[in-house]
């Protein structure tokens, strides 16, 4: 237990419970877009800005928070210019950005060393002044994605509504698209730039299986995240007294873990839904009484019960039964 | 000049896409009450057309006012509601069919305000006019077709305004609820709403419109009384009745274009 007071084991807990919340929150907006592959693609640009700010000697954090933020509006603007190609306009962003990363560290007169820790995390050797860093970043993104959370969602749920409804459409992309920059540099000490989009995707894909509205959708996958990012980072803190274990692959797999038990729960929730959606109120147009019915229909009868306008129709067999006066009709 | 009763004025509108004229030169006038049919063949301009009046093309040419005031200097946006022409109203998160609904009622929101009582109030109406208040908590991934069309619907009447802009709301959608939803637009025209509905066949919707307009590749053909269908596919408007499918992504009027900078 005196694991959890040592100073550097605080301070990366309070950055992965940060990083928890704030990932998803964006996350959640991407995937209504159906980006949810951007968290990705910012990932490997930001690569790219670690190894400028190694190479000028500047704080790789601040160069791959800038270089990222570019990156992200750069893939908007190819987004809303471009018509169907966002997913080539990632692609080419993706390598892009892997590429120029690897190469200038070269450059820098680093090894693949260095920039492994930022590209897979290396939660437990922050610094004070990078939890202030990760505290800002991320109760701005928290607070700028639940705040606005009503254009947001407008936007993201149908551009050409907005629009028309007024909204300024690119400047709430373009936000997005920052947001999505701040938190992937946020996340990037946490569990790395390679695994930056797991916290982003993950916990809004395991909060789906569960819910029918975005709110409770928003608000479950910061708590999914949030979990799995501070119990991953705990697990593999204690079981490295055994075996070297990295937390931030921890954190992801713990995160996929979530999903994983959710979806089976998704499928039959949905399933269960589905069969109880009450039946269309059109009235059957004869009278078509059943065969002998050897029992009664109840609440306990273990037939499906379905709304059918003003009664309940039993759903036994393929057919439809429908309790009327000493007998049952066919629905 | 413009009378206070014209609700759109569109004098010599053009809207080209990627440069290639479509709509041409269109003369088009709105009186407010109206319910105003637009009808044509796939690809006539229809669908262009309402993009230009709505703001989401700019007119190549022409000038656009939109109650009385130059296009440019109109803000008023909460007056206008707007159905674009979608399959359904799903995004890739769930949401609520109140959720959809109330994201229409935006304009009538300052930033970071809560919901008002006002507001709760008029997203509630807007989804019992469209006949779903049964299934307003849903998700809306779980509706049919049609009752998401509706949901639409019931989006731009959140925000309450004037004039609404429906583009092809019937396409694909089954009987019940295109009478459904032809019972929503009579509540919408009794209230005195303007009308614009674009639309390839009417069906049920035929005794609520007052005007036809028949689009004829990217002109208007005929302006006039209501047209029965078969008349606005006559040989005159364009290309004799042919199967209507879905154009997909409805951008036929330009070739494509395949690299991520290139003009749409």
């Amino acid at each position: 237990m005196e694991l959890l007071t040592l100073e550097f084991m605080q301070r990366a807990l309070l950055a992965a419970l940060l990083t928890g919340l704030a990932a998803p929150a964006v996350g959640t907006y991407l995937v209504q877009r159906r980006l949810a592959l951007m968290g990705d693609g910012i990932g490997h640009v930001a690569v790219t800005g670690v190894a400028l700010g190694l190479l000028t000697g500047t704080s790789p954090l601040w160069a791959a928070v800038v270089v990222s933020v570019l990156g992200a509006v750069l893939i908007e603007v190819i987004r809303e210019r471009g018509h169907t190609n966002g997913d080539v306009a990632l692609a080419l962003l993706f390598y892009g950005g892997l590429a120029g990363g690897v190469f200038v560290t070269g450059l820098a007169g680093q090894n693949a060393a260095v920039l492994q820790s930022y590209l897979f995390g290396s939660i437990t050797t922050l610094s004070t002044g990078d939890v202030w860093v990760t505290l800002v970043l991320a109760a701005v993104v928290v607070l700028v994605c639940v705040g606005l959370s009503p254009q947001l969602f407008a936007v993201a749920q149908d551009q050409e509504f907005a629009k028309v409804a007024g909204l300024n459409v690119r400047v709430y992309n373009v936000l997005v698209a920052v947001l999505a920059a701040v938190s992937v540099t946020v996340a990037m000490r946490t569990v790395g730039l390679l695994l930056v989009s797991a916290l982003m995707v993950v916990p809004v894909a395991t909060a789906q299986q569960l819910t029918r509205s975005f709110r409770t959708t928003l608000l479950a996958a910061m708590a999914a995240g949030t979990l799995a990012s501070v119990g991953g980072l705990v697990i593999a803190a204690f079981a490295s007294f055994r075996v070297p274990v990295a937390p931030g692959p921890t954190i992801v797999l713990l995160a996929l873990v979530g999903f994983a038990v959710t979806w089976p729960l998704g499928i039959v929730i949905r399933s269960r839904r589905r069969l109880r959606t009450p039946f269309p109120e059109l009235e059957p147009d004869r009278h078509e009484v059943t065969d002998e019915h050897p029992h009664v229909h109840g609440p306990a009868c273990g037939h499906v019960a379905v709304r059918h306008g003003d009664h309940v129709d039993y759903v036994h067999d393929g057919h439809r039964h429908a309790a009327h006066g000493k007998h049952y009709d066919e629905h | 000049m413009v009378t206070p009763e014209s609700v759109v004025e569109l004098r010599g509108g053009s809207v080209a896409i990627a440069g290639r004229p479509v709509v041409r030169g269109v003369d088009l006038e709105v009186g407010s009450g109206e319910f105003l049919a637009l009808m044509g063949a796939n690809g006539s301009g229809k669908s262009t057309l309402v993009r230009g009046l709505t703001g989401l093309r700019p007119l190549a040419t022409g000038r656009l006012r939109l109650f009385g005031s130059p296009f440019e200097d109109f803000h008023d946006w909460h007056r206008v509601g707007f159905v674009p022409q979608r399959t359904g109203a799903s995004s890739g998160v769930p949401s609520s069919v109140w959720e959809v609904v109330a994201s229409g009622r935006l304009t009538r929101r300052r930033l970071l305000r809560p919901l008002s009582r006002a507001d709760r109030a008029a997203i509630d109406e807007a989804i019992s006019v469209v006949g779903l208040s049964a299934e307003a908590r849903q998700g809306v991934s779980q509706l049919s077709g049609g009752q998401q069309q509706r949901v639409l619907i019931a989006r731009a009447l959140a925000a309450q305004p004037d004039l609404f802009f429906l583009d092809e709301p019937t396409a694909g959608v089954d009987l019940p609820n295109q009478e459904a939803l032809a019972q929503a637009l009579a509540t919408l025209k009794h209230r005195g709403s303007t009308i614009v509905l674009v639309a390839h066949e009417l069906g049920v919707l035929a005794p609520l419109v007052d005007r036809a307009v028949v689009m004829r590749d990217g002109r208007i053909a005929y302006d006039g009384e209501p047209l029965a269908d078969h008349e606005v596919h006559h040989p005159d408007f364009g290309e004799a009745h042919s199967h209507h499918h879905a154009e997909p992504g409805g951008r036929d009027h330009s070739p494509h274009v395949g690299s991520p900078l290139d003009r749409r």
